[in-house]
């Protein structure tokens, strides 16, 4: 990079959302109805989830380290799996991208001033709030130790943990997300600005209404099945209780009918990250734009038709389950789309090797993993082998954290400038990015031949021949520990001290990128009118962008 | 976001908002359709599983009652579409009378319905302790027809001939009756809520021709809650009815 001209120096503009004051202090962040401000709440919060689900998972790893188990009781260790599962998947998983990155990006990229209900964005943020300090309290009067998948009658009638309050908490967290979704459906719909056509959206807003549709149609029904099963434990009812004449498979139809569409809340958003990511620093229209958007649309219908491919082994019909593995076969078929999409965009690009790009293409190498591994567990006749192993475990952690957390991390590395207005130590984030690309393959990929050789997930101990695998793994959470603390800190540092971003740092070509970083309260100054296609590397001269010319390079922060 | 008169920061002109909140009503009422749905499909199959315990669960019903509200309920619907006609066209005054009217016919559908709870009460038809499918045939209350009270002990009795666990399965059934109607009585409370906040903005003289979306949405909502209790009232009161 010894040839392109010195960038010229930026400056902060003089107002912006985060020192824009609408009453005083801490009472501008908690009344704020700016999408801004309440992604950063969110941010905060969901960042709380992640320690304490963090923590849980430390404790299960070091517990593991031998084979009779090092550190806990039985009872604790349940009670660790469980809410690891808990904290992790509907306080941080499900919130992370859409509530944070959506809720901050959308009605930039599509030119709006604000969501469509700002208000309704505040409630759900308070929803989220109520519902985490009752999770919180079951985890300190008792814990839980159900499993993150609440099956009846064990949560219903005869765990002796916190399983009441943390039902209600996860109850009421899910209006959040109904509220968040419809917010953005509606948003995408109504708030666009003149010219940004459906198929000029960036496909990080096509990744946002499919996820949208999912919360929207799912949890309404995880929400009434955790209330009944709620109920039958607070007055002993029967609905799931075969006791009682209930049905227990009932509820994980009900369960999983949500569970299962709720990965795709998880990835989706994380596949439409990556979506921005790629044509940015390959510096190249992406391929096949409309395929990538019909390709999330296409996840999220399919994902609501294969659910009872985790009931493979409840005894359900023959026929149910062989059209239940058929249908999750092709899930693959969208999923394999994007990912084509994402490597033939790379294909004679201009690549540099930024810190998104980075975590971008590390989103892709363990979204392959993820998802073949995938393909094993809708296999109906391999799946009653390896079905409640450690393979499962690995499987979904590739999917969840490979994916999700990839994809989140790289979303806040790329869009970090827009946000704070500044940029992050380079080198140190090239660093963190492959630290944590090692460490997660080190932490999950031993636990893939853990669940081959049948290791059972969810059991506190083990034979002592699976210990290499074990310790291997444990030493791996640590490495990635260190990769998700190193952003936490050099993020922190660079609100103060990083180098000033100026409007588009990469340059990308979203309408984002067109306001001042951070932005002004109502995002522009007038609204934009869009007259280009999406991704457009090759014809947006305002970026000084233009077909055979050498195009700028990437603003670094250790320039 | 501040606002101008009644068009919000957000949006650029007043058919746009009244579109947006229009969708957004429409899109909650999908959400709602879902949330329902969960509890109809427990209904359902364990009301084919359990169809005897579900059909006595059914008789014990006041039909008189129960049909009595479906009619106040759908009157309440076309007094709730006369409000949100009356507001499309200016007449200002015709608003608050619908809506009161719409109001009125609401509480009375919940009176009727606090009244159906005591009698389950009375005839300990309530899930818990003293849950006893046997208790009101042998316990008979004043003014009760001796000749029904007959035919339903000689029913309750042939049907525990056929189904033991009549009791634990007729419980069941009175679980789904308190949920399904209590979530329906709790939306119908949520809605009620919101018309006083109409009555109130409309004798401010707040609906206009040109600015009504309150009262359409609140109007969409409205039409949502009946509609439930048209599906309700068959599944609940009619299947298996046979006195």
């Amino acid at each position: 990079m010894s040839n392109t001209p010195p960038t010229p120096d930026h400056k902060l503009p003089d107002d912006h959302y985060l020192n824009a004051t609408y009453g005083d202090g801490i009472r501008s962040w908690l009344l704020t109805t700016d999408h801004k401000r309440i992604a950063l709440l969110y941010l905060s919060t969901v960042t709380t989830f992640f320690f304490i689900g963090g923590v849980f998972a430390t404790m299960i790893r070091i517990h593991l380290l031998t084979p009779g188990g090092a550190l806990v009781t039985p009872e604790t260790y349940n009670k660790l799996f469980t809410m690891h599962g808990v904290a992790m998947i509907f306080f941080f998983l499900i919130p992370s991208i859409p509530a944070v990155l959506g809720n901050f990006l959308i009605p930039m990229m599509i030119g709006a001033k604000d969501l469509a209900f700002p208000k309704i964005n505040l409630l759900s943020w308070y929803i989220y709030v109520i519902g985490g300090c009752f999770v919180l309290y079951s985890f300190g009067t008792g814990g839980l130790d159900t499993g993150w998948t609440f099956y009846t009658p064990l949560s219903s009638v005869y765990s002796n943990s916190a399983v009441t309050p943390a039902v209600i908490g996860i109850f009421i967290n899910g209006f959040s997300s109904i509220l968040t979704g419809l917010n953005f459906i509606v948003t995408i719909h109504t708030m666009r600005a003149p010219g940004m056509t459906w198929f000029r959206l960036p496909l990080f807003v096509w990744a946002h209404y499919a996820t949208s549709l999912v919360m929207i149609l799912g949890t309404p029904v995880i929400a009434i099945t955790l209330l009944l099963a709620g109920l039958e434990r607070m007055f002993h009812l029967g609905f799931f209780n075969p006791a009682l004449g209930g049905d227990p498979i009932l509820f994980q139809h009900l369960f999983w009918f949500y569970s299962h569409p709720a990965v795709y809340i998880m990835v989706l958003p994380a596949m439409g990250v990556v979506s921005e990511i790629i044509p940015t620093f390959a510096r190249k229209p992406i391929f096949g734009y409309s395929f990538i958007a019909g390709s999330s649309i296409a996840i999220a219908v399919i994902g609501f038709l294969v659910w009872a491919h985790h009931m493979f082994v409840t005894g359900e019909s023959t026929y149910a389950a062989i059209t239940f593995s058929f249908l999750s076969y092709l899930v693959a078929i969208p999923s394999a789309v994007k990912v084509f999409n994402w490597t033939s965009t790379l294909y004679k690009g201009s690549i540099s090797w930024d810190p998104p790009m980075i975590y971008a293409l590390g989103f892709i190498g363990l979204f392959v993993i993820g998802g073949l591994t995938g393909l094993f567990l809708a296999c109906l006749g391999l799946d009653i082998h390896i079905h409640d192993t450690y393979f499962v475990v690995a499987h979904f952690h590739y999917i969840m954290v490979g994916g999700a957390v990839m994809g989140y991390v790289g979303g806040l590395h790329f869009w970090w400038p827009k946000i704070t207005g500044r940029l992050y130590p380079e080198a140190l984030s090239r660093f963190a990015a492959v630290v944590l690309f090692i460490g997660f393959n080190l932490t999950f990929f031993p636990q893939f031949i853990l669940g081959y050789l049948g290791m059972p997930r969810r059991y506190h101990t083990y034979p002592p021949e699976f210990q290499v695998l074990n310790v291997l793994s444990s030493a791996g959470a640590s490495i990635l520990a260190l990769g998700y603390l190193l952003p936490m800190i050099y993020f922190a540092w660079s609100m103060r001290y990083g180098k000033v971003a100026g409007p588009n740092p990469w340059p990308a070509t979203g309408l984002e990128w067109k306001t001042a970083s951070p932005p002004p309260t109502e995002n522009f100054e007038l609204t934009p009118e869009v007259t280009w296609e999406p991704y457009d590397y090759n014809n947006r001269p305002d970026l000084g962008l233009s077909a055979g010319a050498p195009s700028p390079a990437p603003a670094r922060g250790d320039d | 976001m501040h606002r101008t008169g009644e068009l919000y920061g957000q949006f650029q002109t007043l058919e746009q908002q009244k579109e947006t909140a229009t969708l957004g009503m429409w899109i909650f009422l999908v959400t709602e359709v879902l949330f329902f749905g969960g509890l109809f499909l427990t209904y359902t199959i364990n009301r084919s599983t359990f169809s005897t315990a579900f059909g006595i669960g059914s008789n014990t019903l006041d039909i008189t009652l129960g049909a009595g509200n479906t009619v106040v309920l759908i009157m309440s619907s076309l007094t709730m579409a006369m409000a949100v006609w009356s507001a499309q066209v200016g007449k200002k005054k015709l608003v608050s009378i619908f809506l009161m009217a719409t109001l009125g016919l609401g509480t009375v559908f919940l009176g009727v319905k606090a009244v159906e709870y005591k009698q389950k009460f009375d005839h300990h038809l309530v899930p818990g302790r003293s849950f006893d499918m046997k208790y009101h045939p042998t316990h008979p209350l004043p003014g009760d027809d001796p000749k029904e009270l007959a035919l339903e002990k000689k029913e309750v009795a042939e049907a525990f001939a056929h189904d033991p666990d009549i009791n634990a399965h007729g419980q069941l059934y009175f679980s789904l009756y308190f949920g399904m109607t209590g979530l329906h009585a709790l939306h119908m409370i949520v809605g009620a809520g919101l018309l006083l906040w109409l009555i109130k903005g409309s004798f401010a003289g707040r609906f206009t021709p040109q600015y009504n979306t309150p009262v359409e949405i609140v109007g969409l909502y409205w039409h949502f809650v009946d509609i439930v209790w048209i599906f309700l009232f068959p599944l609940l009161y009619l299947i298996d009815r046979h006195r």
